[in-house]
């Protein structure tokens, strides 16, 4: 099933799958957003909004609106 | 034989490279600036075996050389440009053992530059924790490098680093990608077009938005606009971290394994606390409870100390010093003015150790996670929470501590609106105010007074939000809103780093706002002590006949009176057995001493009101007037241009009775009566009139010198002159207008 990292669930994991690739800062590529790479959703901020994601071993934390850009593939 | 190379650090934040910087140069560093930018260089020299001599450079934290902000800048510039004095003989890039396949990406592209590259591996004590393994022979032939496997924390692998540096002559400078195998026909149109220069280094003059050598630059762009255009450019950026990202997971595989079972655990446990809908705002409210306390309670036994320390020390020189024009500048305005800088050290330094310990922890990360949602409705981000914080203390710090919000529009806003929280050297101003028109007395249990200065911290925060919500709807700012933030694994902080942390930025302030501060007291002490006219020059013989004709005040003939009747009641009961005629010339003699103090603090105050800052505040009091001023809170309304905590010692001076004497000014400020209308000066309206003036304007010559430098413009400074104290004057006026 395809959705986004913003739908995911704390302590659900996707695979990432290609991006058009301009709408995304290239510093999220660098913490290891790439095609391919598992995200994992750690936490999601008290109003929803920042999520706490791991990629590919990098904790980091991004706004939802940055995470609907990155298009994943869920892992049951 | 002594010789001297340039190292730089580099590496990821949050890699401990300052660490490693500590651990090589321990204190001889020193912390200056880029010129013309406000990035924070970090020097020191590091003496290697055999007699080699290191000049080390530790370069802002930076992710990769594709740069999104002025710290990341400074990098990329340095290492393009072989001509900078600086340019490193060996790049020492220091990864963290945990994310070492992220960190290892700007490795390859430095590498890449061909500069002589070591790999620090830090945290190498928590190997074996995590379950980590590392195959280090085998990672250093395949990327072409030596390796040092160190612990700061631990001390351990500083001196083979050392080794390394000093053998850097050894190191390959073989790349490690063919960055032209992502887009082939381009690199060789731009190898054909600038035969002489390295690819790999145009391909970053081209997609960094850094000023390298401007027309060099130029050339470049209109040479290579036309073959690929800037989205074209932006795909091949994207491409090329592929491709750096495959060669790091392929080394990976063979010489990197985690074993999971042994990980996880401490660090979720606390994200899962620390970051709790309701625990994680409960603990950082009581985080900041303890720092305010820290600041304003625990602060005040070293800051009643200095006070104490400098005003004996002017008076000492008073005293072994022949009188004179240059013992009282010595003595009344650089000791004074010394003394008004030092008094801030404590606070400034409690506020850095505990911004340092936050972030060192790991902990501030998880402060912007949980507020960043709050505050984005005010045009403002997650990280704007630690400027406005540290506004609380002083708005200089808190305005450089913007730089780490990437988003132009919410930097700027944290900018333009951290001065109105309530920084620390409004206290004094409103200490003494509060005590002089807000009645003692209580509602539910807590004083007046306690919460006039909490509402008055509440209204400057209230208002930095305010504004900051009015701004997001003006301003038009057009910038790429993303927002990324590292959530560091949770640290113990490190001593080391703390102390050079708290006692750098203390010694900045000391030495830039200082230096601010000393020539203002400096340069009021002599406008306030020398004046042209006729009245100035014979100020003495005109205060003496007047003292003669009409007598003394009324304040210093009720205080003569009073301290006269204290004394008297003393004498009585202290000797009971002298006889009166003794008890009769103690109490001459003290009252001609009193008289004498009168007398020449009436001189002070007359030579003060005819002197050059006399007449300005004279020439201000239309102004002033309609907010309840007279000339004299004129005086001290523009001399708190220099720093606002000059208020108080400005009315002593021109209320001239001594600085030391809090209790006196009170008496004296309260004792004072207003021309106009005969009754006290400072009265309720007058009073809340100066606080909401004080709450608001923006009379703080250093923080607009640091907006300047970090907005790089006069524009913004300007801007919050004439908006914050506009305001402040309209306010104060209403304010007054209506309670009078």
């Amino acid at each position: 099933m395809s959705i986004t990292v913003a739908q995911l669930k704390k302590g659900q994991r996707g695979i990432i799958k290609d991006f058009s690739e301009d709408t995304l800062p290239i510093k999220l590529l660098e913490m290891g957003c790439l095609p391919g790479n598992v995200v994992e959703l750690i936490q999601i901020a008290p109003l929803k909004d920042p999520i706490y994601i791991n990629v590919n071993g990098s904790h980091i934390a991004i706004r939802k609106s940055t995470a609907n850009l990155i298009e994943v593939d869920l892992i049951e | 034989m002594s010789k001297n190379i340039n190292v730089a650090l580099i590496g990821n934040p949050n890699t401990g490279k300052t660490s490693v910087f500590n651990q090589l140069t321990g204190l001889k560093q020193k912390v200056g600036n880029y010129p013309g930018i406000t990035v924070e260089k970090k020097e020191g020299i590091c003496k290697l075996p055999r007699g080699v001599k290191a000049h080390i450079i530790d370069l802002p934290g930076t992710y990769s050389l594709n740069t999104t902000s002025l710290d990341e800048s400074v990098v990329v510039e340095l290492l393009l440009n072989k001509n900078d004095k600086d340019f490193p003989d060996v790049a020492v890039v220091v990864t963290d053992v945990e994310n070492l396949k992220r960190n290892l990406l700007l490795f390859t592209q430095i590498k890449d530059l061909k500069i002589p590259a070591i790999l620090v591996i830090n945290m190498a004590d928590r190997m074996t924790r995590k379950g980590i393994t590392l195959n280090i022979p085998l990672l250093e032939e395949k990327l072409n490098t030596k390796i040092a496997l160190v612990s700061t924390r631990k001390g351990v692998g500083i001196n083979t680093l050392k080794e390394l540096i000093a053998d850097y002559k050894n190191l390959s400078i073989k790349p490690n990608i063919d960055t032209t195998s992502i887009a082939p026909d381009y690199f060789n149109k731009l190898r054909s077009a600038f035969p002489k220069e390295d690819v790999y280094k145009l391909w970053l003059v081209i997609t960094q938005d850094v000023n390298f050598m401007p027309i060099e630059k130029k050339r470049i762009k209109d040479a290579t606009f036309s073959i690929k255009s800037n989205t074209e450019l932006k795909k091949l950026q994207h491409k090329e971290t592929v491709l750096r990202y495959q060669f790091i997971n392929n080394i990976l595989k063979e010489t990197y394994t985690v074993d999971l079972t042994v990980a996880k655990g401490f660090r979720a446990t606390l994200d899962k606390i620390l970051t709790h809908k309701v625990w994680g705002y409960v603990i950082f409210f009581l985080i900041l409870l303890v720092i305010f306390q820290a600041i304003y309670e625990w602060s005040s036994y070293p800051m009643d100390f200095i006070d104490e320390s400098f005003a004996q020390m002017s008076e000492w020189t008073k005293a072994s010093l022949p009188p004179g024009a240059f013992t009282n500048l010595l003595a009344e305005g650089i000791i004074a003015g010394i003394g008004g800088v030092v008094i801030f050290i404590p606070q400034i330094a409690f506020l850095f150790l505990f911004i340092s310990l936050l972030e060192e922890s790991g902990y501030m990360s998880r402060v912007v996670f949980l507020m960043d949602k709050l505050m984005r409705p005010f045009g403002l981000s997650g990280k704007s929470v630690v400027p406005l914080i540290s506004g609380t203390a002083c708005a200089i710090p808190a305005v450089m501590a913007t730089r780490t919000i990437e988003n132009w529009k919410e930097r700027l806003i944290t900018i333009l609106v951290t001065p109105f929280t309530t920084c620390s050297a409004r206290l004094p101003v409103y200490l003494i105010i509060i005590a002089l028109v807000i009645p003692e007395g209580k509602f539910l249990g807590l004083s007046y007074q306690a919460l006039t200065l909490m509402l008055l911290y509440l209204l400057g925060f209230g208002m930095s939000i305010f504004s900051a919500m009015v701004l997001h709807k003006i301003l038009q700012i057009k910038s790429r809103t993303f927002f990324v933030i590292e959530m560091p694994n949770y640290k113990l902080p490190l001593f080391k780093n703390v102390a050079y942390t708290v006692w750098e930025k203390t010694k900045s302030f000391v030495y830039g706002a200082g230096k601010i501060i000393l020539a203002i007291s400096i340069i009021l002490w002599v406008l306030g002590s020398y004046g042209i006219s006729d009245n100035f020059k014979n100020a003495e013989e005109i205060v003496k006949n007047r003292i003669k004709t009409v007598g003394y005040s009324e304040f210093n003939q009720e205080h003569i009176k009073n301290e006269i009747a204290i004394y008297t009641g003393e004498l009585y009961t202290n000797y009971p057995t002298v006889s009166g005629a003794v008890i009769k010339d103690s109490i001459t003699m003290r009252s001609n001493a009193l008289k004498l103090k009168a007398e020449n603090e009436e001189i002070a105050s007359f030579k003060l009101e005819h002197s050059f800052i006399g007449y300005a505040g004279k020439t201000i009091e239309p102004i002033v007037k309609p907010l309840g001023y007279d000339w004299k809170i004129g005086i001290a309304v523009i001399t708190s241009f220099a720093a606002r905590e000059v208020f108080v010692g400005t009315l002593a001076t021109i209320y001239s009775v001594g600085n030391d004497e809090e209790e006196t000014i009170k008496n004296r400020m309260a004792a004072e009566i207003n021309p106009w209308n005969n009754k006290p000066l400072f009265n309720l309206a007058s009073g809340v009139s100066l606080l909401l003036f004080y709450a608001f304007a923006m009379q703080c010559m250093s923080t607009l010198a640091v907006v300047k430098r970090e907005t790089n413009s006069w524009k913004w400074p300007a801007a919050q002159l004439v908006f914050m104290s506009g305001f402040a004057y309209i306010v104060a006026l209403i304010a007054y207008q209506i309670l009078k």
